[in-house]
């Protein structure tokens, strides 16, 4: 008899689509949160499969923050260009000028938590009932015990104790005026997957998740990027080094590691030796009981 | 992890089932340890921990230790999944944990597994939940169980004893359907027999629990005899390059598709041949099950999202009037003549339920006859009928085909989680 089996990668891509069908069926107005990371990347991915050859039949959706680095809003831009897809902005910027969200000042000013208010007034101003999103499982402890399908009341909360419990491949998008939903097809991938599924797939992802010499500085032992978003101090000066980005931010918090990892199957190399030894040579490493609980509350298993 | 290698991987879900103090997380720490899933820094620092505490030996169980602060937290505690892989297989874990609320999260957990855990301790053998949790994997038509005897240490590595658990579990398991049965004498404190062959029971000639997952076959855990195709979206472009293209996607629950293959579409009874099976990376000559594919038809019939395109000749049972083996989620207790909707593959319906038949004592495997009230975590037989007739497979036949949720119409939460006779 003839052996019918998948490899995990063509598992986890068909549970994906399921999802997004599924999404396209049992919501009027849906749309994708495309950040331009390699998670939201390979999703919209995936959405192009889904719903192959017609386009995808939802908007994407960027969450800008005003502080990008230059290489993933060209790479953004060009992206939804070639596959022909509907690009909705909602901007932090106009957020902060019309005063519905408050500039943070200081050294380490970021606008990485006002993204949420600009979030909610988009899906609000274009009443999407679901906001896909790229979120994984294995990212953090919270998120280990998120749905598929994630149901928010209508003031865009999540309510961890009043899950609806999610069996076999049904999945219950019903729901109230004025709530909606969050959706995460790739629940079940690790950033290992995803490596390999860009691989695999040949995808294009923004340039600086691979090596390349930039300017730079460090603040509290971690490399970050010198940019105009970032105010340095005299004891910050810049220097040049080879890096790569692992997750694509606010250029304010999202920090670069030395690497010379140019090709993605160097990256998987990295990412797989990264098992032992990465978090080994933190600075931050602060071998007691309450590092311990605060790395877990940070999602270690 | 060699890159090539990695790409040839296959995908296996299992579920652990356990009360507190048999061992579990120790055994899922020491999978993800022996396996090398676990940093370098996390493992020194629950060495720290353990050590700090006075334990001889590390405890690995302090890896998957968050549920107490979660207990603290009052969040519910329910279903968490973990992930790890060897070069052979990407694993999924359904940890579900607990006493509480136990049926409702093993259900959950555990409706999408291949394979289920079942950890016995040693020294008390098969207890009350020792037949519960097998009772679980049974109706839940998990293909593989895997009794794990665990702390083997602490009665000496028996042989005898051993033996003696296995033949009990045996004798409960006759009276289940539980397609393929393992057992393995294991300490998960000391590692035997989890990823490394144990030294100290020269007795057992089977393998690791860890070969086990890696070699077990999972190839025909879905069901490739009845070809069924649930429609759940109807891609029309009405582009200028497809300007009639009419394709419906879904995906496979059952079955191998191929083109060419003379196909009925239910519940209309048009019949037709497959066009063409499409992706987007290209036509492919056979689909199966659990594939998410474009099947595109010979003849311009009117097919929608609910359909179900068969082949002609081994169709589904159709009808209104079923009889469900149901499990009880929520706080609200079940209504007899209550209306309920209900989503099954890509269908939804309403029904009314008309009738509890019994209820199962999980433990002892009885039919309780005389007490049919339904609340949670209750497992029941029932009989409902609904708006229009469902397309479908027994359970024990298609676990895709054969399985429903039922919603509550005013709260829209899922209340019931239904397995079809």
């Amino acid at each position: 008899m003839e052996s019918y089996s998948l490899t995990h990668l063509q598992e986890l891509e068909s549970e994906a689509i399921y999802v997004l069908r599924e999404v396209a069926s049992q919501f009027e107005n849906p749309a994708l949160l495309f950040s331009g990371g390699k998670d939201s990347i390979i999703v919209a991915h995936m959405a192009r499969k889904a719903f192959w050859p017609g386009k995808m039949p939802f908007p994407l959706v960027h969450v800008d923050t005003g502080h990008n680095f230059p290489e993933t809003i060209a790479f953004r831009d060009k992206y939804v260009k070639d596959i022909g897809a509907n690009l909705i902005v909602g901007s932090v910027q106009q957020s902060i000028d019309e005063r519905k969200s408050i500039e943070e000042t200081g050294y380490n000013a970021s606008r990485n938590a006002l993204q949420t208010v600009t979030l909610l007034d988009t899906i609000e101003e274009y009443k999407f009932d679901c906001a896909m999103g790229g979120a994984r499982r294995d990212e953090e402890k919270a998120r280990a015990k998120e749905r598929f399908f994630s149901h928010r009341d209508d003031f865009g909360q999540w309510d961890p104790k009043n899950q609806r419990p999610e069996l076999w491949n049904i999945f219950n998008g019903l729901k109230n005026m004025g709530e909606h939903f969050r959706v995460f097809p790739i629940s079940n991938w690790t950033e290992m997957d995803v490596w390999q599924y860009i691989l695999q797939e040949k995808i294009d992802i923004p340039s600086i998740y691979l090596a390349h010499e930039r300017d730079v500085f460090v603040r509290d032992g971690v490399i970050m990027s010198a940019c105009d978003f970032i105010e340095q101090r005299d004891s910050e000066p810049t220097f040049k080094q080879t890096v790569r980005f692992r997750t694509i931010g606010d250029a304010t918090c999202t920090g670069a590691v030395e690497s010379d990892a140019d090709s993605i199957g160097k990256i998987i190399e990295e990412v797989a030796a990264a098992r032992t030894t990465e978090r080994g040579t933190r600075s931050d490493d602060k071998r007691s009981e309450a590092a311990m609980e605060d790395r877990k509350k940070q999602g270690y298993f | 992890m060699e890159t090539n290698s990695y790409l040839d991987m296959e995908l296996l879900r299992f579920s652990t089932a356990g009360s507190v103090d048999d061992g579990k997380s120790t055994l899922i720490g020491r999978l993800l340890y022996d396996s090398k899933s676990i940093f370098q820094d996390q493992y020194e620092a629950i060495e720290e921990s353990s050590r700090r505490k006075g334990d001889e030996t590390v405890n690995l169980a302090l890896l998957t230790d968050g549920l107490r602060a979660e207990r603290e937290q009052g969040i519910t505690i329910d279903v968490a999944y973990r992930y790890f892989a060897t070069p052979k297989r990407k694993f999924i874990i359904a940890d579900t944990p607990g006493h509480i609320q136990y049926t409702r999260n093993m259900v959950t957990g555990s409706s999408t597994s291949n394979l289920s855990i079942i950890l016995v301790d040693a020294r008390h053998g098969v207890v009350e939940q020792t037949c519960r949790h097998t009772f679980l994997s049974s109706l839940l038509g998990i293909p593989h169980v895997v009794f794990c005897i665990n702390k083997m240490d602490l009665v000496d590595y028996s042989e005898e004893v051993f033996e003696e658990i296995k033949s009990d579990l045996e004798a409960f398991s006759s009276k289940l359907n539980v397609k393929d049965i393992h057992f393995l004498p294991m300490s998960a404190l000391n590692g035997d027999n989890v990823v490394n062959k144990s030294k100290n029971m020269d007795w057992y000639q089977g393998s690791t629990l860890m070969y086990l997952l890696e070699n077990i076959h999972i190839g025909s855990d879905y069901n490739h005899i009845d070809c069924r195709f649930p429609v759940q979206y109807v891609v029309r472009p009405k582009s200028e390059k497809y300007p009639d293209y009419r394709g419906y996607a879904g995906r496979i629950a059952g079955g191998v598709f191929k083109p060419g293959d003379e196909v009925a579409v239910l519940p209309s009874g048009f019949t037709s041949k497959i066009n063409s099976i499409e992706t987007m990376d290209g036509s492919l000559a056979e689909a199966f099950a659990p594939m998410s594919v474009t099947i595109t038809l010979e003849d311009d019939i009117d097919v929608s999202r609910g359909d179900m395109i068969v082949r002609e000749n081994n169709q589904p049972t159709v009808s209104q009037d079923i009889d469900v083996m149901i499990c009880w989620l929520n706080d609200k207790k079940m209504i007899l003549r209550g209306k309920y909707a209900i989503k099954h593959t890509s269908n939804d319906v309403r029904c009314i339920i008309k009738e509890v038949k019994y209820k199962m004592n999980i433990n002892t495997l009885h039919r309780i006859e005389d007490d049919k009230e339904i609340a949670m975590n209750d497992i029941a037989r029932i009989s409902i009928r609904t708006t229009k007739p469902l397309l479908y497979d027994k359970y024990t036949r298609n676990r895709a085909t054969g399985s429903l949720i039922l919603i509550d119409e005013a709260t829209n939460e899922t209340v019931g989680a239904g397995m079809l006779i």
